[in-house]
């Protein structure tokens, strides 16, 4: 039902039930928020009303009213821009400000910061209020996430989307009254806990409560140092979301100047994880063919995703014998590197550093993991950073991003077809082993490789692909709360499966944890999925079992698929782990 | 902690509990009260129990535990006394109440006395205005505490009761 309102004296019809917020939102007066997050295709909507940025003025209450949580009525006389009510959102971050760290200049989210922008855009000059600071200990114990409690503002918004998103749950208000603060369980250390590391909580963070682990320096050190050779492998999502951190339009394809920029860093050599997505196909899909010719447990799960293998390792032990053993792509591209690449050019692997740009948090804690690598003291990858933190180095290194003329990775394992482009999107991974297993198991030609039931940003799609005589079915999700509802129905036995690919990230990486801020802007994901579907377009290869620097890797150096070469070097296992 | 002897092991006897409640999630706070009894306090150990046993985050557990003052995470003495602060027992010297309590047990409010005897926290308005300051001790208010004799008296009638 709509009921009739003014706002600002502006009369307009809403349905019963929107806030005071949306409604105004519908006829473009913005009330300003900080805690207020409604991410809807995310199924989140944060709307705790703890700031009390948000208030207005409402004819015949008494207080101000949180505009985000209250609902209208009709015949509701609503003021936003009220010399209270602008005073009292002033006072509202006053308040913050006087138990938050002054120090803006120095801070990782330094004009990236919600609280600081609101700050400039209400016109805080001076904080009125001195009084007590809390105090907690940073918490540096994980690979991937640092926690700076002294940043939180409360507003809870890693809480709604670590519980109602992802469905992990690390994160709790604990305490009371001012000494209240966002933590973890009895206090445990990050690394301690469940978390995925999926970065989520980061990505929604209005502060820099939450941020990714800076291995900016560790990369310059490499750099800068004569006996390191220095490669870099960059995921898919990354060219597709890097142009924002210069200004250029969110969905701006930027490979060829990624490249330009990283040669200009001064990497020795620039190759593409998707080369790892190529062989990461070959490996899965043999795989995949094996466990149904062998009678082997369906589904097969895609295992890319460090976050969701965390995942499961925590909250599906029993499960952990149906996810594919592929190791992720840019692990496979690392141990190439450090194997294939090493022993073609006579290259010592001990003096090769693998850096990885990634949209992705987790994958810092990936290649941390101890069976990632050939000995104890070669990882597979040595160095991960996200988007964020490589525009970062190519704005300390004073490079134009902009005006840079487009360059080509390096051979050989900088070559990729569009399969493994569509690995940065959610479906992608399905769809690029959809597109070899068909040819392999028909031996047909696949004339249309463009899947679209598997696209777009539903949580769960399903599709029954006729392959042959056989008829694949097909899930796939994106989000962490959505796989676990795909693998409560595998376990119950409601629903089966031949194949599931899961990232944990909502939109998959290209809304990775480490990519440039969404700031609630969803419409951004859509943009970098767009842009990843063109780049496949533009490829004249779009199997990945067509890639020719794959088949001669194969040829040279691997042998045979799921063979026991790829077992040592491309082939990973997994570990049960304790739910807190 | 729990006296009987032919209660073994709390956990089985919390999982039974939990077992015979029709909604189990939805009770999380009269659970804890029940492990609370149980075994004196709520442990980490014991909240992560509930937590698996319900199917929710021990995160969850964790903030409700240290939202509401009557839950406490560390062991508590044989005897708790809590003052209360509310508004009428406050403008009676409550306070006063306090300082004397903490004096004579030589401990702050929220810790407990090292032979584990006593215990002392302090609560909001617990309904006994008329009988301002009041305290309780182990759930039994005592009223009209004004002089140090008075507190004496409560505080020694528990005091005989612990060395019994």
């Amino acid at each position: 039902m709509d009921i009739q309102l003014t706002i600002n004296d502006i009369s307009l019809t809403v349905p019963e039930g929107m806030s005071i917020l949306d409604a105004a939102r519908t006829i473009n007066i913005d009330i300003p928020t900080l805690c207020y997050l409604n991410l809807h295709e995310m199924r989140m909507n944060n709307h705790i009303a703890s700031c009390r940025v948000c208030v207005v003025e409402v004819e015949g209450r008494r207080n101000l009213a949180p505009s985000c949580s209250t609902p209208v009525f009709s015949g509701m006389v609503v003021k936003t821009d009220t010399l209270r009510a602008i005073q009292s959102r002033r006072t509202m971050v006053e308040l913050l400000l006087s138990d938050h760290p002054k120090s803006c200049l120095t801070c990782a989210k330094n004009l990236d910061c919600d609280l600081q922008a609101l700050a400039a855009d209400l016109g805080v000059r001076n904080i009125s209020y001195e009084g007590e600071e809390s105090k907690f200990e940073i918490d540096k114990s994980s690979l991937a996430i640092i926690r700076d409690p002294n940043k939180c503002i409360r507003c809870r918004r890693c809480e709604t989307m670590c519980n109602d998103v992802q469905t992990v749950g690390v994160y709790s208000a604990v305490g009371r009254g001012f000494e209240t603060v966002v933590k973890t369980a009895f206090d445990l250390p990050l690394h301690e806990t469940s978390c995925t590391f999926c970065g989520q909580c980061v990505a929604v963070c209005p502060t820099g409560a939450l941020m990714e682990l800076d291995q900016v320096d560790k990369v310059w050190k490499a750099l800068n140092d004569p006996t390191r050779y220095v490669i870099v492998e960059t995921a898919p999502a990354v060219r597709v979301a890097l142009g924002e951190g210069f200004g250029l339009e969110p969905g701006t394809i930027v490979t060829g100047k990624m490249v330009a920029a990283l040669r200009r860093l001064g990497f020795d050599r620039i190759f593409d994880t998707e080369f790892g997505a190529d062989v990461t196909i070959i490996e899965e899909a043999t795989e995949l063919i094996h466990r149904i010719e062998h009678g082997g447990r369906l589904p097969i799960l895609t295992s890319c995703c460090p976050a969701w293998v965390k995942f499961f390792e925590h909250q599906f032990p029993d499960l952990l014998d149906i996810p594919s053993t592929c190791k992720s792509p840019h692990e496979m591209l690392g141990v190439l590197s450090k194997s294939y690449y090493a022993e073609t050019y006579g290259i010592d692997p001990q003096k090769i550093t693998v850096v990885s740009i990634m949209p992705c948090i987790a994958k810092k804690y990936e290649a941390a993991r101890p069976e990632l690598g050939q000995d104890p003291v070669t990882p597979d990858v040595d160095i991960v950073i996200t988007t964020r933190e490589l525009s970062r180095m190519i704005r300390e290194a004073g490079i134009h991003f902009d005006l840079l003329k487009e360059e080509e990775f390096d051979h050989p394992l900088g070559e990729s077809t569009g399969a493994a482009v569509v690995f940065g999107t959610t479906g992608g991974v399905i769809e690029a082993a959809l597109r070899t297993a068909y040819e392999w198991l028909t031996g047909q030609p696949l004339e249309n490789v463009e899947f679209e039931p598997l696209r777009g940003m539903d949580g769960i799609k399903e599709a029954v692909i006729p392959i042959g005589e056989r008829e694949f079915r097909i899930a796939v999700t994106h989000g962490l709360g959505n796989a676990r509802t795909i693998l409560e129905k595998i376990q119950s036995g409601e629903s089966h499966y031949d194949a599931i690919e899961i990232m944990a990230c909502p939109g998959g990486c290209i809304g990775g944890g480490g990519q440039p801020y969404h700031h609630g802007n969803l419409e951004i994901l859509q943009a970098r999925a767009s842009a990843i579907y063109k780049e496949d377009r533009s490829k004249t290869l779009r199997k990945s079992h067509e890639n020719p620097a794959v088949l001669k890797l194969y040829k040279d150096f691997i042998g045979k698929p799921y063979g026991e070469k790829a077992h040592q070097l491309l082939h990973t296992s997994f570990t049960q782990r304790r739910k807190i | 902690m729990c006296n009987n002897p032919l209660l073994k092991d709390p956990y089985q006897l919390l999982d039974n509990y939990i077992d015979n409640l029709p909604y189990k999630k939805e009770n999380l706070i009269v659970i804890l009260h029940h492990a609370q009894q149980l075994f004196g306090y709520l442990p980490d150990k014991v909240q992560w129990h509930i937590a698996q046993k319900l199917d929710i985050p021990s995160a969850k557990v964790y903030g409700v535990v240290s939202f509401y003052s009557f839950f406490t995470m560390k062991p508590r003495g044989q005897h708790v006394a809590n003052v209360c602060m509310g508004t009428a027992c406050f403008v009676r010297g409550s306070e006063k109440l306090q300082q004397e309590i903490e004096n004579q047990l030589g401990i702050k409010t929220g810790q407990t006395t090292s032979d584990n005897s006593f215990s002392l926290d302090s609560v909001r308005c617990i309904g006994a205005c008329g009988l301002a300051p009041v305290m309780t001790v182990d759930g039994k208010v005592h009223g009209r505490l004004e002089s140090t004799e008075d507190i004496n008296q409560v505080l020694d009638k528990y005091r005989t009761e612990a060395r019994d």
